[in-house]
């Protein structure tokens, strides 16, 4: 019986989907998204940082943190194009002889997996508390809630903070490096949550009252899946919006946390690690170490930042 | 209008109770309360009698009255990077907080309040649209790089501003302030200007919708039915309505400007509570990190109630003045 | 602006409202034409999506883009107003021409006392001074019936209940006397009892000022208790106009017929309620021809398929005025036989 019900409610988001596809194909939105040539743009651009920065390994000319390519002698080498530069280091190089242009690949690549990962998580945590918040409401509900409205009145970055202050001294000192990355991502998390709990409990809400769940509970199937995959659609568009332009929130936490020098270690520089060391050596002329991976970032979070927002103003049926 | 505060406060309480049980959790399962209320040399028998005084062999919930007894009479320990009491560190850097977030709110309303306005107005312009695009920009720009950027130009670049600090503060009673000096304003400008780029922004884009969906009303429609000219269409009726909900978003806001100072502070080194709860978080620093906790924990609360009474006192709906209908 | 007896004093000609979207142009009111003389009432009635709002907001100027005017001519006294600057379209609003809309809460601003609302009219378009003003709203309020309305100036709208706001929304729209108000389904959102007193009030009212209405509605009741004339719209033209009772009792196009034989009577003895078969095309979709002709029943009385081909003008028939083939003399001529009363 399960595995028959499982096969529907599989079919029943399946073909939902591939119907929203077709839809959008032949929507709007589309046509929107055609005839915006800064979003257009913006996508290309976000894509191209992505995908280089995704298949670094591939795509890098060096490789930052292989200690036997490194050479001293290299560091604090300019740009290409100014004189006294090297074509083989586009970008130049940093204190340690590392290649900017690589490091910039590496870093956006650690600054994306943070990123992505810390609202993944933050997504699912946030709709199923969401979900059980409004399919078994009572006391569940109002404890779930009252911790979002008091969370909901700190800003995301002090909460970030204080879990990473918290994790520095839990874990021992020698395991700090190795597990910093899931801390930062745990951290993240838990700072952005809050958003989708509620969007989806809203919607939890207003499917709750309907008929087929009541139905379902009668013939005995399990109301809460049947209301997961039907609360699903209804939610998808708004928390889409969301998360984009969480992504890009996210981005900017792991980059202030690491540049404030509790985020990702001096090991696996993300692009935040970076600004700060460039910052050290920005009056004494070495422009080049902080300006190109500030580059990076906000070109990385404006081109994320103008998809999210592009997509709020065409889901939004009341501006049309 | 009583009972309203009444409740108010009580949720005030309990989220004061709920931040204050974190920061107590914090003091007393992370790292050693002993060790955080004592200085490091610190004999056995100073511990014990610690232990003892500090009442860690009773219960849990004893503990957590002490705890709030403590916390209420400002004791939060002494500081494990700087061995002063964290209540008098708190306390010195308090005033360099508050004036850097009071200037930047002020710059935030000043700036964002028109120019969100003039967007909504004139949505079609072209000028409209490059504002828009400013404001995305300024939404993804992360504050310290804002911060750096300004640095690079007016401190390195021009010279006309510092790039630290903050400048000759004259000490008022226990206040100390940068106003009245020359130097003490010109430190204020730079990290005033990146901590208020953000809200800027978020006032700018917030207004303009709220005064995009205003103009929409069907009040405002009829407004326009009856001849009433622009001006008094948009300055008299819609900018009331809109201003109303932006302006106490933007108090809730201002509690969060006050934990985004952190960064601020850090990038100009400006004294003010951020930066030592930064050094705290790098050190480790239980005792300051939970009285900072409990300190922003109030300032939010506090923050929150009087916006709340704010919306009540300017939205004639929410008062329950029972006037019968009086018939159709 | 005084009006010669022999001009109407609103004139409608040709109006067309059009939608321009990435599918085309959408004619949402195609070609209508009327008039509307000093202190009469016209009704506008039909279903959503007629266009009868659209129609009363281009009158007023209000008709919100993307929709606008591609062609026509709307004159008041004689005078072309649809053209007019800004400015000038911005005096007529409420001192010529004034509005009510459906729903009475959100019609006024909640933040400001109706009194403030009132007054600020006032002091638009008359020269007044503030107290001369005051006074005159506290005159204006009493006239529509709000008891105690020295006091109840300076209350907020949502102290009032629906009844008593619709009331100071008419009041609002009268401030400053104008000759014409258009009232776009102003007893929609209340309740039925209080429909009634809203109905006679503004009747009332009317008649004392001299006020012309355009009052548009779904509600045949409303109509037949307040018109003096009406105009039936369907698919953005118009397809009937008379005299009320006229069109009420002998309407002559099949769609009035069919609407007036919808609406049940209490002394009616019939198991089923009878309806139009068919529903109002929609704007993407309007047939070519007479727009009604896939729902009619008698297309095919008229000869040579005319109305799937052309497009009926408002021609005589009988005491009113119908857009319908059976009434062009050819068809009357050719098949009397075939017209059943």
């Amino acid at each position: 019986m399960t595995g028959a019900s499982g096969s529907k409610m599989g079919s029943t988001i399946g073909s939902k989907i591939a119907s929203t596809f077709r839809r959008i194909l032949d929507s709007d939105i589309w046509y929107k998204f055609k005839q915006d040539p800064i979003v257009i743009t913006a996508t290309i651009v976000g894509l191209i940082l992505i995908l280089s920065s995704a298949f670094a390994p591939l795509f890098a000319p060096h490789s930052p943190f292989d200690l036997k390519t490194l050479n001293l002698s290299d560091a604090f080498t300019p740009p290409a194009w100014i004189e006294a530069g090297k074509s083989q280091f586009l970008l130049g190089t940093d204190d340690q002889g590392r290649d900017v242009l690589s490091t910039i690949m590496y870093g956006s690549r650690a600054s994306l997996v943070v990123g992505f990962a810390a609202v993944l998580l933050s997504m699912v945590v946030g709709i199923t508390l969401g979900l059980m918040s409004g399919y078994f409401g009572g006391a569940l509900d109002a404890f779930i809630m009252r911790i979002a409205d008091v969370q909901l009145s700190f800003p995301a970055i002090l909460i970030a903070l204080l879990i990473s202050g918290v994790a520095r001294v839990v874990i021992p000192n020698s395991q700090h490096d190795q597990v910093a990355i899931y801390v930062l991502i745990f951290a993240i998390a838990a700072s952005g949550w809050v958003q989708y709990a509620r969007t989806v409990r809203g919607s939890t809400l207003v499917e709750r009252n309907k008929e087929y769940v009541q139905a379902a509970r009668v013939i005995g199937r399990r109301p809460l899946a049947i209301m997961f995959a039907h609360v699903l659609p209804n939610v998808l568009g708004p928390v889409m919006v969301l998360a984009t332009l969480h992504i890009g929130t996210a981005i900017i936490t792991e980059a202030t946390l690491s540049y404030l020098g509790v985020g990702m270690p001096a090991t696996q520089p993300t692009l935040g690690t970076m600004i700060r060391i460039g910052g050290d050596f920005l009056l004494s002329g070495e422009w080049w170490i902080l300006w190109f991976p500030g580059l990076a970032l906000v070109v990385l979070v404006l081109s994320i930042n103008i998809i999210g927002d592009w997509l709020r103003d065409a889901l939004n049926p009341k501006l049309r | 209008m009583l009972a309203f505060i009444a409740r108010r406060l009580l949720q005030s309480i309990l989220v004061m109770l709920t931040v204050g049980f974190i920061a107590f959790s914090l003091f007393n399962f992370v790292g050693d309360p002993v060790a955080l209320m004592l200085p490091p040399e610190a004999t056995q028998a100073d511990r014990d009698e610690v232990r003892k005084s500090l009442g860690l062999d009773k219960p849990f919930y004893t503990q957590f009255a002490v705890f709030v007894q403590n916390a209420l009479q400002g004791n939060f320990g002494i500081s494990l990077r700087l061995g002063r009491p964290v209540s008098q560190l708190l306390a010195e850097r308090l005033p360099a907080t508050l004036e850097l977030v009071g200037v930047a709110t002020l710059l935030a309303l000043l700036v964002g309040i028109p120019v969100g306005i003039y967007t909504a107005l004139k949505r079609d312009h072209w000028s409209s649209q490059v504002l828009l695009t400013g404001s995305l920009i300024g939404v993804s720009l992360p504050n310290f790089l804002i911060g750096i950027f300004l640095i690079i130009i007016f401190a390195v670049w021009l010279g006309v501003l510092p790039s630290f600090g903050r400048g000759d503060t004259t000490q008022l009673g226990f206040w100390s302030t940068g106003f009245l000096t020359v130097s003490g304003l010109k430190a204020v400008v730079l990290p005033a200007v990146t901590l208020g780029f953000y809200p800027v922004t978020l006032i700018m884009r917030l207004v303009r919708s709220e005064m995009l969906e205003v103009l929409r009303t069907d009040y405002i429609k009829f407004a326009r039915a009856r001849g009433l000219s622009n001006q008094a269409v948009h300055f008299g009726h819609a900018l009331k309505n809109t201003l109303v909900p932006v302006i106490t978003i933007t108090g809730l806001q201002l509690g969060g400007l006050i934990a985004f100072a952190i960064i601020t502070e850090t990038v100009f080194q400006w004294p003010g509570m951020g930066l030592l709860f930064i050094q705290a978080v790098q050190f480790a620093d239980i005792p300051v990190m939970a009285a900072y906790l409990c300190l922003i924990g109030f300032i939010f609360v506090t923050i929150n109630l009087i916006v709340d009474t704010l919306y009540y006192v300017v939205d004639p709906r929410l008062r329950m003045e029972t006037s019968s209908a009086g018939g159709h | 602006m005084s009006t010669s007896p022999n001009v109407p004093l609103l004139q409608v000609k040709n109006l067309r409202i059009e939608f321009p979207t990435r599918r085309g142009i959408l004619t949402a009111v195609d070609d209508i034409s009327f008039d509307i003389a000093a202190g009469e009432v016209l009704g506008v009635v039909g279903e959503s999506g007629a266009g009868k709002s659209l129609t009363g907001a281009a009158v007023i100027g209000l008709l919100e883009p993307p929709g606008r005017i591609a062609s026509g001519e709307i004159l008041l006294a004689g005078r072309r107003i649809d053209n007019l600057p800004f400015e000038e379209l911005r005096k007529i609003r409420g001192r010529e021409i004034g509005a009510i809309f459906q729903d009475p809460l959100t019609s006024l601003n909640p933040l400001y006392t109706i009194g403030r609302q009132i007054i600020e009219t006032i002091e638009t378009h008359l020269d007044l001074t503030h107290a001369q003003a005051r006074a005159r709203a506290i005159e204006l309020l009493n006239e529509v019936g709000i008891p105690a309305a020295d006091r109840r100036i300076d209350h907020y709208p949502h102290q009032f209940s629906g009844g008593m706001r619709q009331r100071v929304v008419i009041s609002l729209a009268l401030a400053a006397n104008p000759k014409l108000i258009i009232a776009d389904e102003p007893t929609t959102a209340l309740d039925v009892s209080i429909q009634a007193q809203i109905i006679t009030l503004i009747k009332k009212l009317c008649r004392e000022h001299g006020t012309a209405v355009m009052l548009v509605t779904h509600d045949m009741g409303v109509i037949a208790e307040t018109a003096d004339r009406v105009a039936v719209m369907y698919a953005g033209r118009i397809a009937e106009i008379g005299p009320v009772a006229e069109v009420i009792h002998s309407p002559q196009h099949p769609y009035t017929i069919g609407l007036m034989g919808a609406i049940p009577s209490v002394g009616d003895n019939h198991e089923r309620l009878s309806q139009i078969d068919g529903s109002m095309p929609r704007l993407t979709a309007i047939p070519k021809g007479c727009a009604f002709n896939p729902r009619c029943t008698r297309a095919q009385d008229v000869p040579h398929h005319r109305c799937t081909t052309e497009r009926p003008e408002l021609m005589p028939a009988g005491k009113t005025m119908a857009a319908c083939w059976l009434h062009a003399s050819e068809t009357v001529q050719t098949g009397k036989q075939a017209v059943t009363a």
